[in-house]
Order: C-alpha cells, then structure tokens, then sequence
C-alpha cells in the first residue's frame, strides 16, 4: 500500500489537505446481531463530527470499524476516496484515543509519544524533538519522562492525545476519551480537543453519550440508534428541530405531553403550536416541549408548584398540572416559585416535535 | 502468607512488623532443614563432634570419581531447565496471548488443559510417557534433552498460573489495539509492547520452571534418564554423607541460577526517576 503516507518524513498540517470519510451501508453483526445496519455517514474535511447515543447504539462500533479493529460484513469505508475496508489497522494511518487509559504502563509519557514515530522508522533525534512538540501542544512539555502511573486520568488522556496526533494521522478517532474523567477535568479537556482539532483541521470522529459533550464541541452531531443514524445536524439543528421524539428526548431535556395534531398545528391544553415536521397528519399525539419553552405567566395553565432547583445560571421547577401531568420548567435563577404555590403557565410557541400515539413502540420514523 | 491482601492494595497492607514476622517465620521453616543437612554433613563420625573433613576431600578430589557423574547430571538438568524455559516461552506464552486476544472463549479450556498435569501424579504420567517416548527414541535419539518435552507439560500448571495472574492485571486488549491504530503490526507490538509489561509474569513462569526441572525426579528415573536428582540418589547409596554436600552445593546454583536469571530479566533501573513527586489531577 504505497499510497499511504506513512512514511512522510515531514508532513506539515497546514499543507495537508483534510480528509474526507464515507461510510456507505455499513453492516456490522456480531454473532447474528446487528450493530450497525446499513451505516451511512460522511465525514468532511477537517470536520469534527460526534457520534452520539445510548449504549448499544452501535456508535463504538462503528468508529472501530473505521479505525479498522473490527471487520465489516458488508458495505464500503472510504478514505479519500480509497476503499480501506480490508485494510489493517496498522495501515489506516490514524490516531486514536481510548476509553480506558491506554498508554503503554513502560513506557514513560515521552516514550509513550514516540512509539508511533519509531513505528515509521523515523530518527530518534527528530522523534524525540517531534515527541516533545506533541506533548507541549497538549501542555505537558515537563512531563516527558513520567510514567503513566505517575499522571493523573487527565494527564494520561493528554498523553494519549499527544500520542495519537504526534503521527500527523489522516483522521482522529475518539473513543469515549473523557468518561473516566472527572466533571471539571473532562469540560477543560473536551475543549483543549476541541481548540487542537482546530488547530490542526484535522477530521475528527468523536464517540460518546454524552449529549452535552457532543453538542459543546461538535461541528455536526449524529445521533444513533440501533445501528442507524436518527438524526445528524449541526447541534443547534439538532436541539431546535428534532426529527423524532427520540432525538427530542435524547438531546436536552423535552417534557412530553398528550395532545392532538389538526390541520398542520399540535394542540395541547387548547394552546396551538406549529410542528417541526409540518407534514405530520392529523390525530392523537404526544408532544415533546422543552423546558425553556413553557414560562409563568399572570394567567393561563393553572398548575402547581412540586419543586424547583438552583443550577447555577439557571433554575428548574417542576410542576403539577391539575390533571397530574408533570412538567419541567428552565427560567431566570430570580423567579423563585416555592412548593406549594400555585402558577399559571403558557407555552412559548416554538415548534415542536410529535409522535403519533399509536405508533410509538414502532420503529424509527421518518428523518 | 498474605494471600488474604489484594495485590497492591497498599490500605490493607500488613503492617511492617507483620510483615517482618511473617517473613522471619517462613524463613526459618525454609531454613530448618538446609541447616540440618549443614549440621550433618559436618559430623565427625559416630563418637560426636564436628568437622570439615569431608568437605575438604570432596573439593581437594577435584569432583573426580564416583563424583564424576554428579556434574554430568548437573549439566543434564540444567540443558533440560533451559530447554523447558525454551518450550514455555515460545509455545505457552504466544498460545496464552494469542487466547487471551483474539480467541477468549478458549480461555476455560486452555486453563483446563494447563492445570491438568498437576492433578496426574507423575508416576501415572510416565505410564503413558513412556510408550510416547519410544517413538520419540525412534525419531530423536534417546537423548537426555528429550525429557524437556516431559518437562515441558509438568511446569504448565505453574508456568501458566504465574503467567495469567500477569495478563489479568494488564490491560492487554486496550494496550494492543492502541500499538495497532499506532502502526505496529503483530511482531512490534509482541516485543515491544506485550512482553514488556508480561515480563514479571513471564519471568515468575520461568523461575518455577527451572526450579522444577532442577528438583525432578520421577520421570527422569523412571524412564531411565540421568539428571541431577537420579545422580543424587546413585551417591547417597555409596556415600549419603558427599550426597547431601553435593545436594546444598546443588540448592547454592539453583539459587544462583534463579538469582541471574532475575537480573537479566530485570527491567532497566529507573528507581531515580520514579522517585519524583506526582503532580495532582491535571
């Protein structure tokens, strides 16, 4: 395989042009199951994309399909162009960064970043120099000679990263990188990956089930579900027009609400709203509106108030319609309702996704 | 011992002088015999008292003699130590990671297999050995090296416990597909990358084999095989007061033996640079 570049001995990011990856109905099964069924996704150059979804959804496995751990039982992987579906790992010539720590426990973090380098056969006096330009982007140029179980979580995926980017690959995959992290270690991170892929504009395959993880850092968020992709859009797309109820739900926090569809418009609690799909038919539905789009108001929805909980720079209250149903509210920390007390609500009127009720065991609806 | 403690688990530690207790008493049940061969040896004769006579004439004799065929055996035993420490590291050590990667279901049968030979009494091996080793005869000479093949499947069970203990405390499926995706194909990422981190485990495995090789002697005598051990036993018959000299000397080179192969396979020194401080969480 001549053609890979595997051997550059210098290949600067700028005059690399970024990679381009085409996934075109790949089929995964695992002893009969499916975990991917006809995978379609493209990857543009220098994008960042995010795989999101619950566990199972099958977005693990299809990075690892890319990345070439596992096989394919049908359809095409492309590379620029090129198919690498029977390609070996060790050919697809891309970096990649794990779930669990994965640096080499012998190795200190230095060693660590020139494996890949010594693997191509390059000189230990530029690896060692390429080694330490890797390890300074991710900010741990003094810690060349620790070993993993001298870093902490952070510092070892910092290593990990500088490891899998210090080859200059075509394509950056990560696998989960920031779930065994910390609350604040994992924000700091995600967004120092977020800064160096766009430094380096490298395209940038990301897999995780965290929604807030893949919307803060994403350029297009896909979202999966058994084996397929629901929905993929940039996140704003993604938060303000879901195609499905699963999305709505999956993606930020939706209340979900009876009501019925007429005339192009979803009726609940006699309060009209327009549709994100204005093509769904008439009948019974149950609604999915976010919290941020039902408010107080001086009258309207009588309901009342069960809790209500500070979030920093916003405040959630969660209250009890007169018929039971609960719902959730996302307003300004200086509304203060306390329990007990009786509200009025209105609905905001930003479009909303439906799903029929009838069909709401069935399989995924149309995109 | 301390097989109650978890490995490593530095909260639950025995305290030092728990620790030092321990060790004094294991030390002194290991070293009540050798002590008494010691004294033994030392014996003047039947009226009582001590001396070193008999040391002083097996080592001015220079090993000749009826002695002569010790130091043949000794070379045996050590040929057949090598070469079961051979038979371990290119037979076991690849079908074990081979398992433990790419075909885990096999794992069940393959610990059967291996810890196997510890429940079948070694007399009870050599009967159905000893027609394998007529062909064996046939096709590589009677040579004594051939008994490593023997030997090869009595050190299994140990060899292979000491080994797994290892491969479960390493992350061995993670570490590999991350030398993959880094491009290193299967030869690197078993040099570089596995065998590193194995090392104790596969060093532990080889420590025990040659430790059992050095101490065998059922399937050697019965299959009329000479090493170290049948020597041994041939001396003791003439003269059982050289016999247990010849068996410390031959304790003294295990332990040497074991002590050398511990230094090669130690890992590069790094105790300077471990000493530095960690930082706390990024």
């Amino acid at each position: 395989m001549t053609a890979l570049p595997l051997n550059n001995p210098q290949p600067t990011a700028s005059a690399r042009p970024g990679t381009v990856v085409e996934f075109t109905g790949v089929v995964k099964e695992f002893s009969g199951m499916r975990a991917l069924d006809g995978f379609n996704l493209t990857l543009h150059a220098g994008e960042f994309v995010a795989l999101l979804g619950p566990s199972g959804s099958g977005k693990t496995t299809a990075l690892r399909v890319l990345a070439g751990l596992e096989s394919t039982t049908a359809g095409s992987i492309t590379i620029d162009g090129v198919d690498v579906s029977t390609l070996s790992t060790s050919k697809r010539d891309m970096g990649m960064v794990f779930q669990s720590y994965s640096l080499f426990p012998h190795l200190s973090a230095g060693e660590n970043v020139e494996f890949g380098l010594r693997m191509r056969k390059i000189k230990p006096a530029e690896r060692r120099r390429r080694a330490a330009a890797s390890l300074a982007m991710v900010g741990l140029d003094d810690h060349f000679d620790r070993f993993a179980h001298q870093l902490s979580g952070g510092q070892q995926q910092r290593v990990a990263l500088a490891r899998a980017l210090v080859t200059e690959p075509r394509v950056l995959l990560l696998d989960e990188p920031l779930s065994a992290l910390d609350a604040k270690v994992r924000v700091q991170l995600r967004d120092e990956i977020r800064r160096i892929q766009t430094e380096l504009g490298i395209t940038t395959l990301f897999v995780t089930h965290d929604q807030d993880e893949a919307l803060a850092v994403a350029d297009r968020v896909a979202v999966m579900r058994a084996g397929n992709i629901e929905q993929v859009g940039t996140p704003e797309e993604l938060y303000s027009r879901p195609a499905t109820p699963f999305i709505a739900d999956f993606v930020g926090l939706s209340n979900r609400i009876d009501g019925v569809v007429r005339s192009a418009r979803a009726e609940v609690y006699g309060t009209k709203l327009p549709l994100i799909d204005p093509a769904t038919p008439d009948g019974a539905v149950r609604v999915s509106i976010r919290p941020e789009d039902i408010e107080f108001a001086l009258e309207g929805l009588a309901a009342t108030v069960v809790a209500s909980s500070f979030l920093g720079s916003l405040r959630r209250t969660t209250v009890r319609l007169v018929d039971g149903t609960i719902l959730f509210l996302q307003h300004g920390v200086r509304v203060r309702p306390a329990a007990g007390e009786t509200v009025f609500l209105k609905f905001t009127g930003a479009p909303v996704s439906t799903e029929q009720l009838a069909a709401v065991s069935a399989a995924p609806q149309q995109p | 011992m301390s097989g109650g403690f978890t490995a490593g688990g530095v909260a639950h530690a025995p305290s030092r002088t728990v620790r030092t207790v321990i060790l004094g008493l294991v030390g002194l049940i290991f070293a009540v015999p050798i002590v008494a061969m010691i004294e033994f040896t030392l014996r003047a004769g039947l009226v009582g008292g001590y001396n070193v006579d008999r040391w002083v004439a097996l080592f001015q004799s220079g090993f000749t003699g009826v002695y002569r065929p010790v130091l043949v055996a000794l070379g045996n035993s050590v040929a057949l130590a090598i070469g079961t420490v051979v038979i371990v590291l290119l037979l076991l050590v690849p079908t074990m990671l081979l398992v433990h990667i790419r075909f885990p279901r096999l794992r069940r049968g393959l610990e059967f297999i291996c810890i196997l030979p510890i429940t079948i009494p070694a007399i009870v091996l050599v009967v159905g050995l000893a027609p394998v080793y007529a062909i064996v005869a046939r096709l590589l000479g009677s040579g004594v090296w051939t008994l490593a093949f023997a030997y090869g499947i009595t050190v299994l069970p140990f060899a292979y416990r000491a080994i797994q203990s290892n491969l479960d405390g390493v992350d061995v499926k993670t570490l590999t597909e991350a030398a993959r995706t880094l491009g290193a194909g299967w030869g690197s990422i078993l040099v570089r990358v596995l065998v590193p981190n194995l090392r104790r485990g596969i060093l532990a495995g080889a420590f025990i084999a040659v430790a059992v090789v050095l101490g065998e002697f059922t399937i050697a005598s019965l299959l009329n095989r000479v090493n170290l051990q049948t020597a041994l036993v041939v001396v003791s018959k003439v003269d059982p007061y050289t016999a247990v000299i010849l068996s410390l000397l031959a304790l003294a080179f295990a332990f040497l033996l074991l002590l050398v192969i511990g230094r090669l396979g130690a890992p590069r020194t790094r105790t300077s640079r471990r000493r530095t401080t960690v930082k706390g969480p990024a």
